[in-house]
């Protein structure tokens, strides 16, 4: 067994607001190891974000509460741990790639500057001159070259952007990365350099990384475990080549997720995608979540909430699959 | 790694600064110019007039044989009725009200960023108290305001300096509070939360340099008013006390020579217009130079 890194057990998030209180995440199990890569995939509103924003403890302040569970990161207690201890551990154990690279660097701040502020914040290193050498050294392992490191980000396009971005988010070497959506707002060739730039740097410094994604192509490229989630659940989650396999057992939520992407190989004249939408968060249907979406929908998942039934190391929480179910 | 490939490795670490483009912008409207060099020159005025002026003999001292002499070129401005050199006490009076106007808006600049940043930044109740607190001063006219804390602490330049930045407080406190919530939730703040940034240092060195444009127009079209407003207060008895050569008590002693001696008011009023002036040009000028949008 290797050893966890993060270890997510039971968490429940919930928002609060003056109309309603949101079911973002209900009684999410994850675990990353050293060095892996996990990735989470689901539909917008899935709680991908929030749970990598519980990672951080960065729910917005007022709104956003951790209600249940416990976030295991590296022998710390996230959901324990004070405001002072996670200044500490934010940057410098867990750092975060966020979506849109035009928006996340601050725009009257030299990327030199914003790359040196965060060893600057975790006191890496002694004489400006050491920051300024590993700013360099970072910005040349980022593929950018060192004498653009007095420019401003509106100097830069998108993909260098987000080069300088997970530049900061490496900068103190972190032992978990997450990435959150971290090539969306790229164009197709662009992703592709920054994913196999992403995937480069992993390989030499040994950084676990939770990434989140809706495309099921970028999880195939990089993921070595996938969890898919549903309604703030992970409602299926095993190794790459368990999600991707046909053959295998799969939840139908997933099976729907592929049925709803083109294939090459087959012959289609329409995609299938699922029929209708998420369930309201703030209104979730008791039972399975999905029942209500579900094609081969039961009486029992109207009422029950599946338990997770495993096949080698592959989870699956679904009625169907449920051994003990179809014994009976 | 196709992108590296445009930018020579031996070019040196180039710094193309914001101001720069600023400086640009602000280069090529000519009345924000003309402004510009008029403050400076009112500057270079109120900082060499220790130099060649004594202020006990040439500029408080009275010599009423010399009382009431129109503009000649012994006094260019004249002399009032106590036979003091007009044109020393204009000069002289540019120091005393560009130095109001600066110490002022420093400090309203100061509270009113302060209490902005926290209520903006925090936003719930510490917003709620703070800016109900600036609502209270608000509510009051500021002319209004000064005189009743001029009229509590009693006239003289340091009650006056307070009077007038305690009305300007809750203006600034406005302005930052604004610009730091629009700020606030952009996704650069996000980030710097997530390397472990305090909140202070996040306030200073990623929102308020983000929102330095609209504060420092604020700040010029602040300084106009405060120099306005002292001059009033001091015009109506309660600000800078004589024989202090300050812009508005001049006026005020001129009033009553106006029909035989009317240069005893015409100077003095036109220094005070010619600062407001070349303070309101600078901040128009600034407000189109600092706007992304009027980039050409």
């Amino acid at each position: 067994m290797e050893e966890r890194l993060l270890e997510i057990k039971d968490l429940h998030v919930e928002y609060v607001t003056d109309e309603a209180r949101v079911f973002a995440v209900n009684g999410l199990d994850l675990t990353v190891n050293r060095g892996e890569t996990v990735g989470l995939v689901g539909e917008t509103g899935a709680g991908k974000t929030t749970t990598a924003l519980s990672v951080m403890r960065l729910l917005p302040d007022l709104v956003g509460r951790i209600t249940r569970g416990s976030i295991i990161l590296d022998g710390i207690d996230i959901t324990r741990a004070t405001e002072a201890d996670m200044r500490l551990i934010r940057g410098e154990a867990v750092s975060m790639i966020f979506q849109d690279p035009m928006t996340s660097l601050n725009p009257v701040m030299t990327i030199g500057e914003q790359i040196a502020e965060v060893l600057h914040l975790h006191e890496k290193y002694d004489t400006k001159e050491e920051v300024e050498h590993r700013v360099d050294e970072i910005l040349r392992l980022v593929g950018l070259p060192p004498e653009r490191k007095g420019e401003y980000p509106h100097q830069f396009s998108g993909g260098m952007k987000q080069r300088v971005v997970i530049a900061i988010a490496l900068a103190c070497e972190p032992k978990l990365l997450l990435a959150d959506e971290p090539t969306t707002a790229l164009d197709v060739t662009i992703q592709a350099q920054v994913l196999q730039m992403v995937r480069e740097l992993k390989e030499k410094l040994n950084t676990a990384m939770l990434l989140i994604t809706h495309d099921l192509g970028v999880v195939a490229q990089t993921c070595d475990r996938v969890g898919i989630m549903y309604a703030g659940e992970i409602v299926e989650l095993g190794t790459a080549e368990q999600i991707f396999q046909k053959d295998e057992r799969h939840h139908p939520y997933t099976v729907g997720l592929f049925g709803s992407i083109p294939d090459l190989t087959r012959k289609t004249r329409r995609l299938s995608p699922i029929e209708g939408l998420m369930p309201d968060p703030t209104d979730l249907p008791p039972g399975c979540r999905f029942h209500t979406r579900c094609p081969h929908r039961m009486p029992v998942c109207e009422v029950e909430s599946p338990r997770p039934s495993y096949n080698g190391g592959h989870l699956i929480r679904c009625h169907i699959w449920d051994d003990r179910r179809c014994s009976q | 790694m196709t992108e590296q490939a445009t930018v020579n490795p031996s070019n040196p670490v180039k710094k193309r600064s914001q101001l720069k483009a600023i400086w640009f912008r602000y280069r090529k409207n000519k009345l924000a110019m003309f402004g510009l060099a008029l403050f400076l020159s009112l500057v270079l005025v109120a900082a060499s007039s220790g130099l060649f002026l004594d202020y006990d003999t040439q500029v408080i001292e009275q010599r009423m044989r010399e009382r009431l002499q129109p503009p000649s070129s012994e006094h260019w401005f004249g002399t009032d009725q106590y036979g003091r050199d007009v044109f020393a006490r204009v000069v002289w009076g540019t120091r005393i009200s560009l130095f109001v106007g600066v110490f002022t808006v420093t400090i309203a600049l100061t509270v009113g960023t302060l209490f902005g940043a926290l209520a903006g930044y925090y936003g719930g109740t510490v917003d709620n108290v703070l800016m109900r607190i600036m609502d209270i001063f608000l509510a009051m006219p500021g002319t209004i305001l000064a005189v009743a804390i001029v009229g509590a602490l009693g006239p003289g330049l340091v009650n006056v300096l307070l009077a007038m930045a305690i009305a300007r407080i809750p203006q600034f406190a406005r302005i930052v509070r604004s610009a730091i919530i629009s700020i606030r939730g952009q996704e650069f703040i996000e980030a710097a939360k997530a390397c472990g940034t305090r909140d202070g240092r996040i306030i200073m060195r990623h929102i308020l340099p983000n929102a330095i444009g609209p504060i420092v127009v604020q700040v010029t079209l602040h300084m106009a008013t405060t120099i306005l407003g002292v001059a009033g207060l001091s015009f109506i008895g309660l600000g800078i006390e004589a024989p202090t050569p300050e812009w508005g008590s001049m006026l005020s002693e001129a009033k009553e020579w106006m029909r035989y001696h009317p240069y005893l008011m015409v100077f003095p009023g036109v220094a005070i217009i010619l600062s407001v002036l070349s303070l309101n040009l600078i901040g128009d000028g600034l407000r189109d130079a600092l706007d992304p949008r009027m980039k050409n």
